[in-house]
């Protein structure tokens, strides 16, 4: 049998996605018990491999896995044989010779999960590749939309705003967003919106004129590197802010602001939105929990059960 | 004046029997029997008979064509000889059917001096299996700085000069070269790009990169500084030319200045001539090249130009990589693909098969186009002419796999690929240089 990787929202069909939110919702009880564990995964192996600092994505995939009682393994490239000039291809054949069934990567480089998932039998979890995709990330963004909205997202109206030339978020949100028939429309400075993203059938707009049609606005980090001298892609933070960040004067009521953070105060979230617990910022973050158990627990039993609803408890 | 050397070996005697001889320079598309005498073709004919102790060999329903020559070849040597030498590289001209390859001066050390070439020559006329010829830098170092002894690098045999793996790097480069190579009979080769528009880039610049998250190489990187490098070389007279176009944008140019009468020729690669940026979604490293594969409106403008002539040849830009630079994420690996040993198949099976392009126009872009530009005599198949020809089975279908290159290195685009026409055997020079396993 083929293995399961993760590594584009594209692995995924519509149904699949269903049964993850499913299988992720099943899970929301445990994680309210005083013992939060289950033996759903006992004896099972579950490497995490971040080549790229990551705060919520690595705590939370690592979390995840021991709530469903897998051995865990964590490895950075700093104090690792990668800062010894070990190939990706190298680390993948040691990792693999300990038989992990699941390998975790954040990698700075698109192409890099194709390059693990040759060189090893364990499935490939994307956990942010380049600027290539971020899939968990999309699919705990839809589970916290879910868990708000209800079940039937199609025809909501989502904005995304700020970098998308340098956002794998924005790449895998598209695609997910579109899979459960919301409403995408892109918004940023023209530097930061890679040309020929119209194709991927989602309205591009160069300001914030008509931001009172999204009913949820999702909001990129902005980088401060996008300022450094000869990159040109912003002026400074000061004139981005002024045009593209949120604050609640920008706010129709019944919107709902979403971030995968870390966040920017001031720049592209102003503080009192950022603390506004009507927001789902806080609520994506503990979505990641619920989300990466499921993710982890359908990458090894599969997704064949679509009959059960998810359930798995 | 020689312009390219190989080692020696004795002069073939081969009658080739029944034949579909191809060859546009002579007017035939017929079969005849060729019968090749001490590395000649001595006879051209229906019903030839093998003179005693001469191989005859069916060729019936193979195709007999002219020599390829190919103008752009990364032979990887001095310095990277555990990715190519001249007689993998050679080997690898000879299985796909080229009598003449013409390496790149971008290897480690530059070919900037007399010495150097002539170096290479020694070691060509030791090693090389099909006649091998080189450019020298045009600057030295490839620094962009100060010219090369042109003069002298031309004495000693250099095809021509370039810097390619980069561009010009001024406007004031471009016209000191194309000046300065006046002293020869030489022309300056350029790699035409903006540097400052490719910058992070790893694939075209468009809805597949918009798509994956990839830094793009806008097509108009190519296009303005062949805009740039037409309207010096139409103000000095210069002779130069273009090297792996893959822009429609740049065509337009190439041929406003040809119709202006600037000396200007172009080639293009197999791989932009039938593959586009979609391939790339796959992330496989062996499809990262500069240029970049682009959309498909630019390869059908690129097909289009290359049948009328706007585009002179055909040339490979084949540029060998160890596995160990190219096993690794998309984004980290170098650009380049190897080309010698599928061009012909490749642009057959995209090409004239599905007839894009008449395969008498594909046999001049590949032989007699290359040639002229390289000022070597046009491989042909004629009474009297030195035996510089291939042999190709048009109906064999392969599938192009790691271990089956002559070439030291494996990076080719077109791995796993299903492929239709092969060569059987080339002669060069008057020599039996391939002989695919029956």
């Amino acid at each position: 049998m083929a293995k399961r990787d993760l590594i584009s929202m594209e692995d995924l069909s519509r149904e699949q996605v269903e049964l993850l939110l499913d299988t992720a919702e099943s899970f929301l009880p445990v994680l309210e018990r005083d013992i939060k564990k289950v033996p759903t995964l006992r004896g099972r192996t579950i490497v995490n491999l971040f080549w790229e600092a990551s705060t919520r994505t690595s705590s939370s995939f690592d979390l995840a896995a021991k709530r469903l009682s897998a051995d865990t393994l964590a490895l950075k490239a700093s104090g690792s044989a990668v800062e010894k000039g070990e190939s990706l291809k190298d680390t993948a054949i040691t990792l693999s010779a300990y038989g992990p069934d699941i390998i975790v990567m954040r990698h700075p480089s698109a192409g890099a999960c194709q390059v693990l998932s040759a060189n090893t039998d364990a499935s490939v979890i994307n956990a942010g590749d380049g600027k290539h995709q971020h899939p968990t990330q999309c699919l705990l963004d839809l589970f916290s939309l879910r868990q708000t909205f209800g079940r039937d997202l199609s025809g909501m109206k989502i904005w995304i705003v700020g970098d998308i030339l340098h956002s794998r978020v924005a790449r895998s949100d598209i695609m997910g967003f579109q899979m459960l028939g919301m409403d995408v429309t892109l918004a940023g400075p023209p530097t930061m919106m890679p040309r020929g993203i119209g194709e991927m059938g989602v309205g591009v707009e160069y300001d914030l004129g008509r931001l009172k049609e999204a009913d949820v606005i999702y909001l990129l980090r902005i980088q401060q590197e996008r300022i450094k001298a000869g990159a040109n892609f912003l002026s400074s933070l000061r004139e981005y802010s002024r045009l593209f960040g949120i604050t609640t004067a920008r706010l129709h009521p019944h919107q709902r602001v979403m971030h995968p953070g870390p966040i920017n105060r001031g720049v592209e979230i102003g503080a009192d939105i950022a603390d506004d617990e009507e927001n789902l910022i806080a609520h994506q973050v503990f979505s990641g929990l619920a989300v990466r158990m499921a993710i982890l627990y359908r990458t090894i039993v599969g997704y064949s059960d679509v009959s059960s609803g998810g359930e798995v408890l | 004046m020689e312009r390219t050397w190989s080692r020696p070996g004795p002069a073939l005697d081969l009658l080739l029997k029944g034949g579909r001889v191809v060859d546009p320079g002579e007017g035939i598309d017929e079969v005849q029997d060729v019968l090749i005498r001490k590395g000649k073709v001595a006879e051209l004919g229906t019903s030839l008979e093998a003179p005693g102790g001469v191989r005859e060999v069916d060729a019936r329903g193979l195709l007999v064509l002219p020599g390829f020559v190919d103008l752009h070849t990364h032979l990887r040597t001095p310095g990277r000889e555990d990715e190519e030498d001249l007689d993998t590289g050679t080997r690898a001209a000879a299985a796909g059917g080229y009598v003449a390859v013409f390496g790149m001066a971008n290897t480690d050390p530059v070919v900037d001096t007399a010495a150097l070439l002539s170096g290479l020559v020694d070691r060509a006329r030791r090693e090389a299996v099909v006649p091998a010829g080189f450019f020298a830098a045009v600057s030295r170092g490839l620094a962009g700085e100060q010219l090369t002894e042109m003069a002298e690098l031309a004495e000693v045999g250099a095809v021509g000069f370039s810097d390619d793996g980069q561009p010009l790097a001024t406007a004031q480069l471009v016209r000191r070269a194309l000046q300065y190579v006046k002293l020869t009979d030489r022309f300056v080769a350029v790699h035409a790009e903006d540097a400052s528009l490719v910058r992070d880039g790893h694939m075209h610049e468009g809805a597949v990169s918009a798509r994956l998250g990839l830094g793009g190489m806008p097509s108009i990187a190519e296009s303005i500084d062949v805009q740039r490098v037409l309207e010096v070389a139409a103000y000095e007279d210069g002779r130069v030319h273009l090297c792996h176009l893959s822009a429609a944008a740049s065509l337009e140019h190439l041929e406003r200045a040809k119709k202006a009468g600037v000396r200007v020729t172009a080639e293009a690669t197999p791989h932009h001539l039938t593959m586009t940026d979609d391939e790339v979604a796959s992330l496989e490293s062996t499809l990262k090249m500069n240029p970049p594969l682009r959309e498909e409106s630019d390869r059908a403008a690129l097909v289009k130009a290359l049948k009328s002539g706007l585009v002179d040849c055909v040339a490979t830009d084949h540029a060998p990589h160890a596995p160990e630079e190219k096993d690794v994420p998309f984004e980290e690996a170098p650009f380049g693909t190897t080309g010698l040993e599928t061009a012909f198949a490749a642009l057959y099976t995209g090409l004239v098969k599905k007839r894009a392009l008449p395969l008498g126009t594909l046999v001049a872009r590949m032989s007699a186009g290359p040639a002229a530009i390289a000022g070597i005599a046009p491989p042909a198949v004629r009474a009297g002419a030195r035996a510089d020809l291939c042999v190709v089975d048009p109906e064999a279908v392969w599938t192009v796999a790691r271990d089956g290159f002559q070439s030291r290195s494996s990076n080719s685009a077109w791995l796993g690929r299903k492929l239709t026409g092969r060569v059987r055997l080339t002669v060069a020079a008057g020599r039996l240089a391939w002989e695919a396993d029956a």
